[in-house]
């Protein structure tokens, strides 16, 4: 396997690990206004991310830092390319970030409710944003033979693309209703579980929309091939067991499947994209790929050395800290940490 | 210069001296509470606890806007800079890369352990994990510096296709530079945390609540604020000299130097007219700058006119020379803030000491410490800012020009939008960071009070 290929795969696991932490908290901050009725409630509700969304959110940084090192070209291309989708996705994770500390440090209702609508909007448009990106760099977008990004910011909203973002919303909201369910006390759980039980078939019905989009509106079976393809079956697979474990009312069990269902989403888009990182519509030769959008072999060689070396040592510790956190968190406002 | 280019370059400006707001306290404060729990832990002294409680959680409150506007930082190159990350992609990204790796995972996971831990953990393991955030916090400030100073003085490359290819990672790694600017930001993040401390200290001093505490805090102030200074001041002064050799004309800016000197002189004061080049008004002290270039009374320092004639033969034409009103009073400022805060650190350690008819006397300059907490933002912007625009018509230095950095296809239009949007919104974390901290810091420690048997109830997860 060549370099190029180790750091397609390492971004790929930095983008799976993202999606798979970020998406249950992305879907914890969107069910926030709604599952909280109470301050005490809403506070709970926080907590339960409260010590692990930063964490989750390196994986994004890491992953954008990665691009950068190992696939300039893409980043640069990327970056400037879906600017004011970019730009959008920034003002949310600022605002959110920010509120999960802001919104407890004044008894204000007004100023709580501000910081909480900030932490629901901010996840809620983060997800979609997210969503209509990926589905972009697989579907296409118009790019030069100099790999400049010469669309506009409409190119961005096709159909394949706002399907994408919707069912990143739909499944963020599941897969966040599940952990909920698993880390709340008293009436929060049973409205975590409810809120599942009626997410689960929309979600599925977004999951199967933007997979049969994917086979039409992309070059998936061609690329791939029909085995190929059957990549798809993956997240399908891992949606339904979903549904069997919810009406089981097995939630750890519902949630691992959740885990899956966004590991494999996330797998297929990359398996589709491979060897490719971002699609030309304009002609398939411009395409970036992992070739010509890649640095050179040394520092392809020294940033995997320092991969290897640490990213075991991250997973160790942020397993850790969930471990630490393994516990239910209450619902006695003076035991919350504020 | 193209109004793009000037827009990309005030939102660089703009965003990294408002992050550069939050970072310095995260820096210094990180290590100056580890230290505080470290007395806890070690004494069990219950006022060490509380003292922990009450800093920490002004440093989480000024961490928060700190990390979300780190984001925009690392995202930033590739929307505004996509030609510049293209060209230095091979060496730029890695220090980027390894800084979130190493250092941001590091410092999010543990203080979200540290925030959340207090009664899960034990004592022992709760403090390791403000030393990790104080470690890796420092280590990123490392990295992205590392980063920097590629940009400053670039090494370990060569020229390939047109872009810089990384040829030694070591030397990217031990750039000269970083041994100057590390330090500096280091020593810079604990005099920023030691002056939020002292004008704290100090309010609450003069109102004499919790004064057992305060007066606690303030000697730890006191201390690291006279050590770290003339620290600064040293490190400082051995950069600008590292600064002359290799990037003459910043220095040249900085000190409104036209023609070529020797002796040269310091210019105290200066009106500057850029447009004939030359300075109408100064207020000069004879052979002053030879002395702080070479440490001794004669030596050349070149001016901006003779370097501009030097680039011009090495780099072909163009305008080599940077707007230089702003670095020259961005240095001024900069120093001078500095020395103030070297002096102000004296007194607050003399007055902490010593009870004598001298402190008695010198006691009325209490009144002002509460606001002395402005002087080291000042002084941290004000080093940037020289730093920065005194790097101007380079993004790379001798490498890469502005104009040739910028993302060919991002519209006025976007810049206008991302610019005016990134000023809403950095103006309103502005105004909810301070009204917060400000909240918790006159408040005192009872608004942070949480009772040490809360803290210590539950025995560690292990034990459960």
């Amino acid at each position: 396997m060549d370099l190029n290929i180790v750091w397609f795969v390492l971004i790929a696991v930095l983008y799976t690990g993202f999606f798979v932490l970020e998406g249950f908290d992305f879907g914890v901050g969107i069910l926030l206004p709604f599952l909280g009725k109470t301050d005490t409630e809403r506070r709970s509700i926080i907590n339960t991310i409260g010590p692990h969304w930063d964490g989750n959110e390196v994986w994004l940084v890491t992953a954008g830092g990665a691009t950068f090192a190992a696939f300039p070209h893409w980043y640069a291309t990327l970056f400037s390319g879906f600017y004011l989708p970019l730009f959008l996705l920034l003002m949310a994770l600022i605002l959110r970030g920010v509120s999960f500390e802001f919104r407890s440090k004044d008894d204000n209702p007004t100023w709580r409710a501000t910081w909480d609508w900030a932490i629901f909007t901010g996840s809620l448009v983060a997800s979609i944003l997210l969503g209509v990106a990926f589905a972009n760099l697989l579907r296409g977008v118009p790019i030069d033979a100099s790999m400049r990004y010469t669309g506009g910011f409409f190119n961005l909203l096709n159909p394949y693309a706002l399907i994408a973002g919707v069912a990143t919303v739909l499944v963020f909201i599941l897969h966040g209703a599940l952990f909920l369910s698993k880390k709340t006390t008293g009436v929060l759980v049973e409205r975590a579980q409810q809120t599942a039980r009626r997410t689960w078939l929309p979600a599925l019905i977004a999951l199967i929309t933007l997979l049969i989009g994917t086979l039409i509106d992309t070059d998936l079976l061609q690329h791939r091939g029909v085995w190929g393809s059957l990549v798809v079956i993956l997240p399908l697979a891992a949606i339904l067991l979903t549904g069997y474990f919810i009406r089981r009312q097995r939630d750890g069990w519902a949630f691992v499947m959740t885990c899956l269902t966004v590991a494999f989403t996330v797998t297929a888009f990359f398996v589709a994209l491979f060897p490719r990182v971002m699609v030309s519509s304009s002609d398939p030769a411009w395409s970036l790929t992992i070739y010509n959008a890649a640095s050179g072999p040394y520092t392809l060689n020294i940033m995997v050395i320092v991969a290897l070396i640490f990213t075991p040592f991250v997973l160790v510790y942020q397993g850790w800290s969930y471990w630490v956190f393994r516990k239910r968190v209450g619902n006695n406002p003076k035991t919350l940490t504020y | 210069m193209d109004i793009a280019v000037t827009l990309a370059r005030l939102q660089f400006a703009i965003t990294t001296v408002y992050h550069f707001f939050f970072v310095p306290l995260t820096l210094g404060l990180s290590i100056l509470v580890a230290l505080m729990e470290t007395f806890y832990v070690r004494t069990g002294n219950d006022v060490y606890r509380r003292m922990t409680r009450f800093w920490g959680k002004l440093f989480v409150i000024n961490f928060a806007t700190g990390v979300v506007t780190g984001i925009v930082q690392e995202f930033q190159f590739g929307m505004n800079w996509s030609e510049y990350s293209r060209y230095v992609g091979d060496i730029f990204g890695a220090p980027l890369a390894i800084e979130a790796l190493l250092a941001f995972f590091l410092e999010s996971t543990f203080l979200g352990v540290w925030i959340f831990g207090w009664n899960k953990l034990s004592k022992k393991v709760h403090l390791a994990a403000i030393w990790l955030v104080a470690i890796s916090s420092n280590l990123s400030a490392l990295w992205i510096l590392i980063a920097n100073s590629f940009m400053q003085q670039p090494v370990g490359y060569m020229i390939e296709n047109g872009r810089a290819r990384l040829t030694d990672f070591a030397a990217v790694v031990f750039n000269p530079n970083i041994f100057y600017q590390f330090p500096h930001v280091l020593t810079a993040g604990l005099v920023t945390a030691s002056f939020l401390m002292l004008g704290i200290s100090a309010y609450h001093l003069l109102r004499k609540n919790e004064e057992d505490l305060f007066r606690r805090s303030f000697k730890i102030a006191a201390v690291t604020g006279v050590v770290f200074s003339v620290l600064l001041g040293g490190i400082g002064h051995a950069q600008g000299q590292h600064m002359l050799k290799t990037q003459p004309m910043k220095m040249a800016a900085a000190e409104a130097l036209w023609e070529t000197e020797d002796p040269a002189s310091f210019s105290l004061f200066a009106v500057i007219d850029e447009k004939n080049q030359v300075n109408p008004v100064a207020l000069r002290i004879p052979a002053m700058l030879s002395l702080l270039s070479y440490n001794r009374l004669d030596g050349a320092v070149k001016g901006l006119s003779n370097l501009q004639a030097e680039y011009e033969a090495l780099y072909g034409p163009g305008n080599y020379i940077p707007p230089v009103t702003i670095p020259f009073w961005a240095f001024r400022v900069m120093v001078g803030v500095g020395t103030l805060m070297g002096v102000l650190a004296l007194y607050a350690l003399f007055m902490a000491m010593f009870k004598n008819k001298l402190t008695d006397k010198l006691a009325w300059v209490m009144k002002f410490m509460p606001w002395v907490v402005i002087l080291p933002y000042i002084g941290n912007s004000a080093g940037w800012i020289m730093t920065e625009v005194g790097r101007y018509p380079w993004v790379v230095y001798g490498l890469v020009r502005l104009e040739d950095g910028v993302s060919p296809t991002v519209s006025v239009g976007m810049l206008w939008t991302s610019l005016i949007g990134y000023v809403l919104i950095y103006g309103l974390l502005m105004v909810a960071t301070i009204y917060l901290l400000r909240k918790y810091a006159l408040a005192g420690p009872a608004a942070t009070d949480v009772h040490a048997e809360a803290d210590a109830d539950a025995q560690p997860a292990l034990a459960r």
